[in-house]
């Protein structure tokens, strides 16, 4: 699902503008692991924050949908009730995951679709290239879909000489640009219409030479050349927002209607689902309709629901496969304290309140699930060691506006208690033994009163080097303080000690 | 009412005019403070680095010194920061839990069920928003994340604030957005932080206010930080060292140093 957000306009304004470099409009390249790459987390945190333009666009946007989300929520009188509901079904389906999993493969068919089964990444590319090549057609379009974005599908087609063309407005840009996206729902987030016309000017053949960037006209640039690729195609590849286990239906959910287009046109669709996705009924659907635009898009309802179920003669595609996707998504599910990560239904609304993500954006996270479910999600999906869960400050804002009341929070600081275990097990680099030292002695310091009264006297040697009660200069690592911030100089007694003084005057 | 008071470490070593200040006020409403000495530390910055092994003996002794309060040796905790009283409500029993200690983590439980955020005990427990307090400044509150999210404090600090007697409260723009401490997020990700510290900063400054207003002495910490650096004169304050403050003895925002601010308390003395 993709929507419009009033793109942020840049400083140069409308018409051609020749000072774009094309070396500004590349995007960060198509990594190996669509799951793990780039700087670490804090320096590429560091490379955002000094792009002034990223921010502004970034800032604008969720700022945009931040309003709008909050507007539509507080409509409804009953969203704390569909929040539990909606959590509570979600829990349910990790539960019986397995025999809902086997519930949906009889349905869907039933009703003649084909079913397979992707351990990984590699297996579901190889499922879906040999779907596409038996088809003897060298392009497919897609709807956008996270999963693919995961499991770096386009890329594995590339390979096997199949083009596959993106065909909602921001992926497409994201694909032109040869990007990777930067948010769950607007991949593009990080792009202002200025760069999306220069994107399309330089990347899209049939774009009108004279567009320029007013998003209408950019708008409908990109339809147009869609159009044709829509009506061309004789595959397309979606994800699902949902598949109904007793029914066997799928549903896409979107706002631009490219969706409706691919899973209507084609011959051939082939969806490639997360096995979490499932809902147990058709009446489910109800509570996760009016959560997901609301979290979302900030819509009461988004434009365009498709559904349907297995094979209808004569209308839509003729052929339907479902592969459904594991990669690592049972190793989270064996986790009880990181599980209810998969509950998650990609709204991003987590992303579009978080105080980092608004600041560094999604290509800081080195994964295609950035912010704040991204960092609890990727680390546990890949098995390795991540700093990612490092990456926020617990605010709870996240949690606050989760529509399946997914505690972040609490899942961060498990993973970072994973992440501590991890780097004690191995011998850990310099600054994980510093970490580890300072925090077994302020253990032992911090487990005592009397302990503790004496430590609490030892930042009063600072006064030493304040000035007018300001301390503006420390030594490594409180450098990484007072690089940017002061510190009020210690005070001379403690609360206990004056405590103490005041007891044994009376 | 018997209330024991839990300082919180940094306040304690670092900002003693807080828990100084709930003592003037809580003793001005007629209750009595006990300050038990056993105490040091919620064990939070041990959990929210991931030292869950570590913050064990530190829950343990929190545990253990406040537990008097289950058998009514004293009628409430209360903690001078929103995010200590978070800890010790949502994580001490999942600390002692997953070490296998289940009695304690019950314990742990029983402790929090009676522990109060300062601006909770004065308006649900002890039922006052009004507490005779006079402060006659331009003040900001800042809403600290934990007290807002974790605790759900709600508009509790600010009916406490509108009952001080010539205090003027300001709106601070983009008040629910986190100040980016973070506890070490401030340091494992000091640029991040940093941005966000110049956004609150901004947003401050902007209101025109003298003092900035907490829950929470460790926010504050990091929000002064960036006030004195840019040199705004924004002081710095505890909502307590506010209520504390009356026209017999008043709390006077001068700084920069903690022991530059003159709070009522010793002026009581």
């Amino acid at each position: 699902m993709s929507t419009f957000l009033g793109m942020p306009s840049a400083r140069t304004g409308r018409g051609p503008s020749p000072s774009a470099a094309p070396d500004t409009l590349a995007g960060v390249g198509r990594p190996e692991d669509p799951l793990h790459w780039g700087a670490s987390f804090p320096d590429a945190a560091k490379a955002a924050l000094d792009n002034d333009q990223l921010r502004r666009n970034l800032g604008k946007a969720t700022s945009t949908i931040r309003t709008k989300r909050a507007r539509v929520v507080d409509e409804v009188p009953d969203w704390e009730a569909l929040r539990d509901t909606g959590s509570a079904v979600k829990t349910d389906v990790m539960a019986r995951l397995p025999e809902l999993l086997e519930e949906l493969e009889r349905n869907v068919t039933a009703r003649g679709g084909v079913v397979h089964w992707a351990r990984d990444a590699a297996e579901a590319n190889r499922i879906v290239a040999s779907l596409v090549r038996e088809k003897e057609t060298d392009e497919v379009v897609k709807v956008k879909s996270m999963a693919t974005q995961e499991i770096g599908l386009n890329e594995a087609l590339a390979e096997e000489g199949i083009a596959a063309v993106e065909t909602d407005l921001a992926e497409l840009i994201v694909q032109l640009a040869d990007d990777m996206p930067s948010h769950i729902l607007v991949p593009a987030i990080h792009r202002n219409r200025t760069e999306i016309r220069d994107i399309f000017l330089e990347r899209m053949a049939d774009a009108p030479p004279d567009l320029t960037d007013v998003p209408r006209e950019l708008a409908m640039a990109a339809r147009a050349h869609l159009r044709r690729k829509f009506l061309s195609a004789k595959v397309a590849i979606s994800g699902a927002n949902f598949a109904v286990a007793d029914t066997g239906t799928l549903a896409v959910v979107e706002s631009e209607g490219n969706g409706r287009m691919c899973l209507t046109l084609p011959e051939t669709l082939i969806t490639v689902m997360g096995i979490e996705k499932l809902v147990p009924t058709f009446d489910d659907l109800e509570v996760f309709l009016q959560l997901l635009p609301r979290s979302s898009t900030g819509e009461r309802m988004n434009p365009y629901t498709s559904m349907w179920t297995g094979v209808t003669p004569g209308d839509g595609p003729q052929e339907f496969h479902l592969v459904l996707l594991d990669n690592g998504r049972t190793k989270v599910l064996a986790d009880e304290a990181g599980r209810s990560a998969l509950n998650c239904i990609r709204c991003s609304a987590c992303l579009n309140v978080c105080p980092v993500y608004e600041r560094v954006g999604g290509h800081a996270y080195g994964s295609v699930y950035p912010g704040p479910i991204g960092a609890i999600l990727t680390p546990q999906l890949t098995g390795e060691q991540s700093d990612l869960p490092y990456a926020s400050t617990l605010c709870g804002a996240c949690y606050e506006v989760c529509p399946v009341k997914i505690d972040i929070p609490s899942i961060l600081v498990e993973l970072r208690a994973r992440e501590v275990s991890l780097t004690a097990g191995s011998s850990g680099d310099t600054a994980d033994r510093v970490w580890s030292a300072a925090m077994k002695a302020a253990s032992f310091a911090m487990a005592d009163g009397a302990r503790f009264r004496r430590a609490a006297r030892v930042p009063r040697l600072l006064r030493a080097i304040s000035r007018n009660g300001v301390i503006k200069r420390l030594p490594f690592p409180g450098s990484l303080w007072t690089r940017s911030r002061d510190l009020m100089e210690p005070p001379k007694q403690t609360f206990r000690d004056w405590w103490a003084g005041r007891e044994e005057q009376r | 009412m018997r209330i024991a008071l839990a300082a919180t470490c940094i306040a304690d070593a670092m900002f003693p005019q807080a828990p100084r200040a709930v003592v003037t006020l809580l003793e001005r409403l007629g209750h009595e403070v006990v300050f038990p000495a056993g105490q040091a530390c919620c064990g939070q910055m041990h959990v929210n680095t991931g030292y869950l092994a570590d913050a064990v003996p530190v829950v343990q002794n929190h545990v253990r010194t406040f537990a008097p309060v289950t058998d009514g040796e004293w009628d409430a905790v209360v903690v001078p920061s929103g995010s200590c009283t978070g800890s010790i409500r949502h994580q001490q029993a999942m600390v002692l839990e997953r070490a296998g200690l289940h009695s304690e983590a019950r314990a742990a439980a029983a402790v929090a069920e009676r522990t109060y955020e300062f601006s909770e005990l004065l308006v649900d427990v002890l039922g006052v928003t009004d507490v005779g307090a006079w402060f006659p400044h331009r003040v900001t509150y800042h809403p600290t994340c934990h007290s807002l999210r974790m605790l759900g404090v709600g508009d509790k600090p600010e009916r406490l604030l509108r009952a001080v007697e010539g205090l003027e409260l300001v709106p601070l723009a983009e008040a629910e957005g986190c100040c980016g401490f973070g506890g070490t997020f401030a340091l494992k990700n000091a640029d991040t932080s940093e941005a966000m510290l110049q956004d609150k900063v901004a947003t401050v400054v902007d209101t025109g206010a003298e003092v900035l207003t907490a829950g929470d002495w460790s926010c504050l910490m990091h929000i002064n930080g960036g006030l004195s650096r840019g040199g705004t004169g924004v002081r710095p304050m505890h909502l307590a060292e506010i209520l504390a403050s009356t026209r017999e003895s008043p709390t006077v925002p001068s700084g920069p140093g903690s022991d530059s601010v003159r709070t009522g308390t010793e002026v009581a003395r």
